[in-house]
């Protein structure tokens, strides 16, 4: 088995469904031919053709509309976004429709759809194609919001996420689509959509990231290990619904809590985490809870982007401002 | 300089204001006398029970509720043009299209009454609920349509839209995909002339609404929307068109809203009522019943008997309504998921034991 990258492992997963469930379908812009601007649909339109591989007209709340038209006449529909910044037009129809659909009516009609977002910054992308805006649909009843962040994950989670019967939102990192490659069967096994995954095991202090600040979360880590400090981290994965549990135990075990993310401070998804942390956790804290996130800024244009973004130095920094306390 | 391309908007009326034939080429259904009289008599229904939803809303047993007094023609001629394997995407008012399908007038009061289970229709299953947003239905039905065609089924989706609507991005976005991919869709604006305060004309500088499926490639026609002939014979033209794969059409339904708004509006203070004097010499039914009475296929008696008959029916359906139970508090809860995720479990049972503390 070769090794693949993470978006190689998303390409795996719509193919396996596909080849599984005739209902599947892809759209988006370029995902035909051109196999997707980041190449996640290389290859499917030769093998299933332009009537399950379909290149739509250049307009999100098209892609967007579709697919809930067609989700809740029996397809499941996977449409991609370009780029998060690009999938504002569609959110009205995410969250007036594909988040309300079974609700609304009671059970009568639902909305199986995955939207496929590349996510994050960190690629020297032109202006909006580097946003980190996953916390606005965790606010979003009748959503589940989806952050994988390696390729086995990014199998297993996607395979769920196209399964589920539910309107899912998958945000992919695109700064790590192809940090490394890893073997990753291609056996059809879903990953559950409601847990966390603990990458490293550790004693002192619980990391808390998903996306792409796994990477320099692991790299933080390892450096404290040299450093005799011992650091679990989290890998949230799906953020709604959030699996507190997990993180629960590994504070209950350290006692103290960094939580990275790159999107901006206020209101971003660690406000939740902390949140839990002091309505459940309070007492097994032994350190007030640290957030290293992006500021409550724009991410900048490229040039300073890497400044704004979470970096393993300012993760250690936040790791030894918990630990000073005792 | 030469001609690029010409288009023309072809214009559907059989009936004057008066009921007098103007196009001697009626449609097959139009020469029988039990369809004709079949449409008109679903056409009073529903206006009985508009007047009896606009009273509940006024004697505070219904919350606010979109009129359709006016748009009985276009309402039932959508859905009398329709199969019932087709998919309907109304916008809030098109009850007449609905009761043809198999909505029950209860459900219009249960959704307008503040109740979930009146968009679980116990008409087609696979129609989509009411669309409060503007135009976003459009787009829906076009996800329909593209369904429809990939599974090679010989289904249509028909839409339902406002002049306002008609304003819409995700009205022009379903016209632009349905004629892109050649799809079984039929769009309906219902001009109707107001967007609530806001006029016809301030919608657009185009002469119609029908032509704003021309620029993606649909087919267009306008149509008396007051006609329920002219209206039937376009649905159902237009219906067969895509459902033998030529593609969609957009028609322009050109009627009143002799109406609010809703019930919460007050159209005083924006239309002059000399206007709406004129649009009532206009309407719907007062036409097709001169129309049947010249023809000898219907009478005084008849009216009569079917306006208390209909008014029976309307009574039957609001007493049901009214007979109706507020959902357990757990409904909020228990169809957001299919499988309730642990946080919405846990909740769920929060908001339970408070209600028993």
């Amino acid at each position: 088995m070769a090794a693949i990258t993470l978006i190689e492992a998303l390409t795996q997963a719509m193919a396996y469904e596909m080849r599984e469930d005739p209902s599947v379908l892809v759209l988006g812009e370029d995902v035909g031919v051109n196999g997707g601007v980041f190449r996640a649909t290389s290859g499917l339109i030769q093998e299933f053709g332009p009537g399950r591989i379909i290149d739509t007209p250049l307009d999100e709340t098209t892609i967007a509309g579709l697919a809930v038209g067609l989700a809740a006449q029996g397809m499941k529909p996977i449409a991609e976004a370009q780029f998060d910044g690009f999938m504002y037009p569609m959110v009205d129809h995410i969250i007036c429709h594909a988040a309300r659909m079974r609700n609304r009516t009671r059970g009568r009609l639902s909305c199986p759809m995955v939207l496929r977002v590349p996510w994050g910054g960190g690629i020297r992308a032109p202006e909006h194609h580097s946003e980190a805006n996953e916390s606005i649909f965790t606010n979003v009843p009748g959503l589940r919001v989806v952050i994988p962040s390696s390729p086995q994950r990014a199998y297993g989670l996607l395979l769920a996420a196209i399964r589920d019967p539910d309107p899912v939102i998958f945000f992919e990192p695109k700064r790590i689509y192809r940090q490394y490659k890893e073997e990753v069967p291609d056996d059809g096994e879903a990953l559950p959509l409601d847990v966390c995954f603990v990458l490293r095991d550790g004693s002192d202090v619980t990391l808390v990231t998903w996306g792409s600040q796994v990477k320099e979360t692991l790299e933080a880590a390892e450096a404290l290990e040299k450093q005799g400090i011992s650091a679990e981290v989290i890998d949230v994965a799906t953020i709604k619904p959030l699996d507190f549990e997990t993180i629960h135990e590994s504070v209950k075990k350290t006692g103290r809590c960094v939580i990275v993310h790159e999107a901006p401070r206020t209101a971003g998804f660690g406000a939740e985490i902390a949140a839990q942390l002091a309505e459940k956790a309070m007492f097994d804290l032994v350190a007030p809870v640290e957030r290293v996130t992006g500021f409550d800024t724009h991410i900048p244009l490229f040039r300073l982007e890497m400044k704004y973004l979470p970096s393993a130095e300012k993760i250690i920094a936040a790791v030894k401002r918990s630990l000073a306390v005792s | 300089m030469g001609t690029g391309v010409r288009f023309e908007i072809d214009y559907l009326q059989y009936l004057d204001a008066e009921g007098r034939l103007l196009n001697p080429d009626l449609p097959e259904f139009a020469r029988d006398r039990a369809q004709l009289v079949g449409l008109y008599r679903e056409m009073l229904k529903v206006r009985c029970f508009d007047a009896k939803a606009v009273a509940l809303q006024r004697t505070g047993k219904l919350g606010t509720y979109a009129s359709c007094i006016g748009h009985e023609a276009a309402h039932v001629g959508i859905g009398s043009g329709m199969q019932i394997d087709d998919v309907l995407a109304p916008s809030y008012r098109e009850y007449g299209a609905q009761f043809v399908r198999g909505v029950k007038p209860r459900e219009v009061l249960l959704y307008w009454g503040g109740d979930e289970r009146g968009s679980d229709f116990s008409g087609p299953a696979h129609d989509f609920a009411w669309c409060v947003p503007i135009g976003t239905q459009c787009l829906h039905a076009a996800g329909a349509a593209m369904a429809f065609k990939l599974r090679d089924e010989p289904r249509v989706a028909v839409a339902c839209v406002g002049d306002g609507g008609s304003s819409k991005t995700d009205t022009n976005a379903a016209i632009n995909a349905a004629g892109a991919y050649g799809l079984p869709f039929v769009l309906c604006i219902i001009n109707n002339q107001w967007a609530i305060s806001v006029p016809r004309d301030s919608q657009t500088g185009a002469e119609t609404l029908a032509q704003k499926g021309l620029a993606g490639g649909l087919e267009c026609l306008q149509v008396d929307g007051n006609d329920i002939i002219a209206v039937k014979a376009a649905v159902e033209f237009a219906v067969k068109r895509a459902r033998h794969g030529h593609g969609g059409t957009v028609l322009e339904l050109i009627t009143y809203r002799l109406s609010d708004h809703t019930t919460a509006d007050d159209a005083r203070r924006y239309r002059d009522d000399e206007q709406v004097k004129q649009a009532w010499t206009r309407e719907p039914i007062k036409r097709l019943k001169n129309y049947l009475m010249a023809q000898g296929w219907w009478s005084d008696q008849e009216e009569q008997d079917w306006t208390v008959h209909s008014n029976a029916w309307a009574d039957a359906e609001v007493d049901a309504y009214l007979a109706t139970t507020v959902q357990p508090l757990e409904s909020m809860f228990d169809f957001l998921y299919a499988e309730a995720p642990h946080d919405v479990a846990e909740q769920r049972e929060q908001a339970l034991a408070w209600e028993k503390r």
